[in-house]
């Protein structure tokens, strides 16, 4: 091994690679990068296996053959799989903006208007996060059986409006701390009612704050299973209850498709949602 | 048209059990440039967003051009303001900025065109029209907010601290532009500002605030002059206290006994024989002599420190047991260091009893 320099020159390029502490590594480092890699892959292996077999065109998943996209193929010409896609589509339409709607317009009350016990209901608004799932599912469908309501697509976007809310809620909150409510009162001084103010001021200045909301909102709605289970109907199924259905009879190809359409969907949707964040903040 | 183009009669502002504003009264006359001074959260701001509409009068009355405005909201109120912060819509350019408050009258198209590039030729930047604010300085900011504001030509325009984010070079200019913009086009302005300085040297009158109420109203003669009581005293430039009993009043004159030494100035308000009052005599009013003086008010000092800033010398000496700052003018030019006072030495302070005031707290 050649000896490196020590010497170190002002403005010279010093790095070097491996990391000196890695080149003769002690135990504790080496303990410390292992774990590292163990949970990279723990978390990535088995997505990217998914993946890879999403484009094998052998039938049974653990033998590559050679790489085809029959699968996605099957599953665009699948009339069940693009019914339960657009169901999914509906509600995830729908609910964003019911959600995004009543979040911002919950946001703005509670930042305005602030009273003694504002922190137990502002709490309440933060809850379902944190509501386990199932007990939401659960509660939701004994709700819609007391008041009588089939299940089906309006109970699917009611509870989808419920669960992505308080997220929509959350980001409108840490929007608005930020906003700077002199622009309002300038608009206003200048001769603008407040209709007028909202409409020319407070809307376009939170409009990058909605449009996240309303990604992160879309992207929730399109990936729940739990509650989407419990709330469903006949003939309503959303995409993740359709998968679910589906491997029940066994892990196919398809599921691997369909599952890396949606991966890569929602990816797409976090990555705008987060630039729009980033913009922002310049 | 009214004598005042703001009057505010007996108003007072209070938010939760903190009282902003203490029962204020005073007018704003006509195409005057008026301050509102004083030390911050002591009711200047809130004055001035009682004016603008923003807040409402807890109690009292507030006429603008002699109507009173109890319930117009601010977008009916023919004032307008400049935010400390501006509030330059970050949305839009400077021409739509500076547009906005004639666009909300419904202006036509060629008349706002033209009136929008007039504002913006008065504060000097017409080539940035189409600029965002965020690409622009804090001074050209500061021009738009102000052309923004002035478009309206309203009867009254606020300005709610508008320098305090400029650095102190572009501070003086913005002083300067302002005082001769507010004489051009001759509108009334009122200034709300926590830095004495500016207010003395920009007003025609000063209100000076100090927990809600106003203390003294004045021009800025008379604020540093004569001011009415200890607070003002204090708060505009630098003074000495001298804290004692009032012996004798007469001719307009009070006697002030301290530490078994007599003092004379003129009597302020409420100045009466036997309650406890303070003598405040300006640092550039005292004098500094070597031999005893026979006048009043001449007493023996030990200087302790003696700083050369150039235009004056700043000399503190000790008077008993309290210290008190002299500042002789260098009205001679001289290299002797001799002709200074040393510390360790023994002087003489005198100043004659006009140059000093007698008040209350």
């Amino acid at each position: 091994m050649a000896t490196e320099s020590t010497v170190v020159y002002l403005g010279e390029h010093t790095e070097t690679w491996p990391p000196r502490e890695l080149q003769r590594p002690s135990l504790g480092t080496f303990a410390l990068v292992a774990v590292t890699l163990f949970t990279f892959a723990f978390l990535y292996v088995p997505i990217v296996v998914l993946v890879f077999f999403s484009f094998n065109s052998a039938r049974s998943g653990a033998v590559w053959e050679q790489f085809s996209l029959r699968w996605y193929e099957r599953v665009l010409s699948n009339p069940r799989i693009l019914e339960a896609a657009m169901n999914s589509l509906i509600v995830a339409l729908l609910a964003t903006l019911g959600s995004v709607v009543i979040g911002t317009l919950m946001a703005l009350a509670m930042e305005r208007y602030r009273f003694r016990s504002q922190p137990l209901w502002d709490g309440l608004l933060y809850l379902p996060v944190i509501v386990p799932e199932i007990v939401m599912g659960i509660s939701l469908l004994l709700f819609f059986a007391a008041v009588r309501l089939e299940r089906g697509i309006v109970t699917l976007v009611i509870s989808h409006i419920a669960f992505c809310m308080p997220f929509v809620y959350l980001t409108m909150r840490a929007r608005l701390a930020d906003f700077d409510r002199s622009l309002e009162e300038a608009a206003q001084d200048l001769g603008a009612n407040e209709w007028v103010t909202f409409r020319r001021i407070t809307l376009p200045l939170l409009m990058p704050g909605i449009i996240s909301s309303a990604l992160l909102a879309f992207t929730l709605s399109l990936d729940d299973f739990v509650i989407s289970f419990f709330v469903t109907g006949v003939g309503s199924q959303t995409l993740p209850v359709y998968i679910w259905g589906q491997i029940r009879r066994g892990v196919t190809p398809e599921v691997n498709a369909i599952s890396t359409l949606m991966l890569a969907l929602s990816i797409i949707l976090v990555l705008i949602s987060q630039l729009l964040q980033r913009r922002q903040r310049v | 048209m009214s004598e005042f183009a703001v009057e505010m009669h007996n108003v007072t502002k209070v938010f939760g059990d903190v009282v902003a504003v203490d029962h204020v009264t005073m007018g704003i006359r006509q195409n005057e440039f008026f301050a509102m001074l004083g030390p911050s959260g002591c009711g200047k701001t809130t004055s001035l967003r009682l004016i603008a509409g923003f807040e409402r009068p807890t109690t009292g009355e507030i006429f603008i051009d002699g109507k009173p405005v109890g319930n117009t909201p601010p977008f009916q109120r023919d004032v307008n303001t400049v935010f400390q912060s501006y509030a330059l819509f970050p949305h839009m350019t400077v021409e739509q900025n500076v547009g906005f408050g004639l666009e909300m009258k419904g202006t036509p198209h060629a008349e706002l065109k033209r009136r929008v590039m007039q504002a913006l030729e008065l504060v000097r930047l017409p080539h940035l029209a189409t600029r965002y604010p965020h690409q622009m300085s804090g001074g050209q900011q500061q021009r738009v907010a102000l052309a923004r504001a002035l478009v309206n030509r309203p009867k009254v325009l606020l300005l709610d601290e508008p320098l305090g984010a400029l650095d102190a070079k572009l501070r003086k200019e913005m002083q300067l532009e302002l005082k001769t913009l507010q004489r051009e086009i001759g509108i009334t302005f009122v200034f709300v500002t926590h830095d004495q300085e500016e207010a003395l040297s920009m007003s025609d009158r000063i209100a000076v605030f100090s927990r809600g109420k106003v203390l003294q109203i004045g021009t800025p003669l008379e604020i540093y002059e004569r001011p009415n009581c200890r607070f003002v005293a204090d708060f505009i430039g630098e003074t000495n206290f001298i804290e004692g009993t009032v012996s004798e009043v007469r001719n307009g004159f009070a006697v002030l006994q301290s530490n078994g030494r007599t003092f004379v100035g003129r009597a302020g308000e409420n100045v009466q024989p036997g309650i406890p009052a303070v003598l405040s005599v300006r640092p550039e009013k005292v004098q500094l002599v070597e031999q005893p003086a026979t006048s009043v008010n001449s007493y023996d000092v030990r200087v302790m420190s003696v700083a050369y800033v150039g235009s004056d010398t700043r000399v503190v000496v000790r008077l008993g047991e309290q210290d008190i700052d002299v500042w002789e003018q260098n009205s001679v030019s001289t290299l002797d260091p001799n002709y200074f006072f040393a510390p360790g030495e023994t002087a003489w302070l005198t100043f004659p009893p006009e140059n000093a005031l007698i008040l209350t707290d």
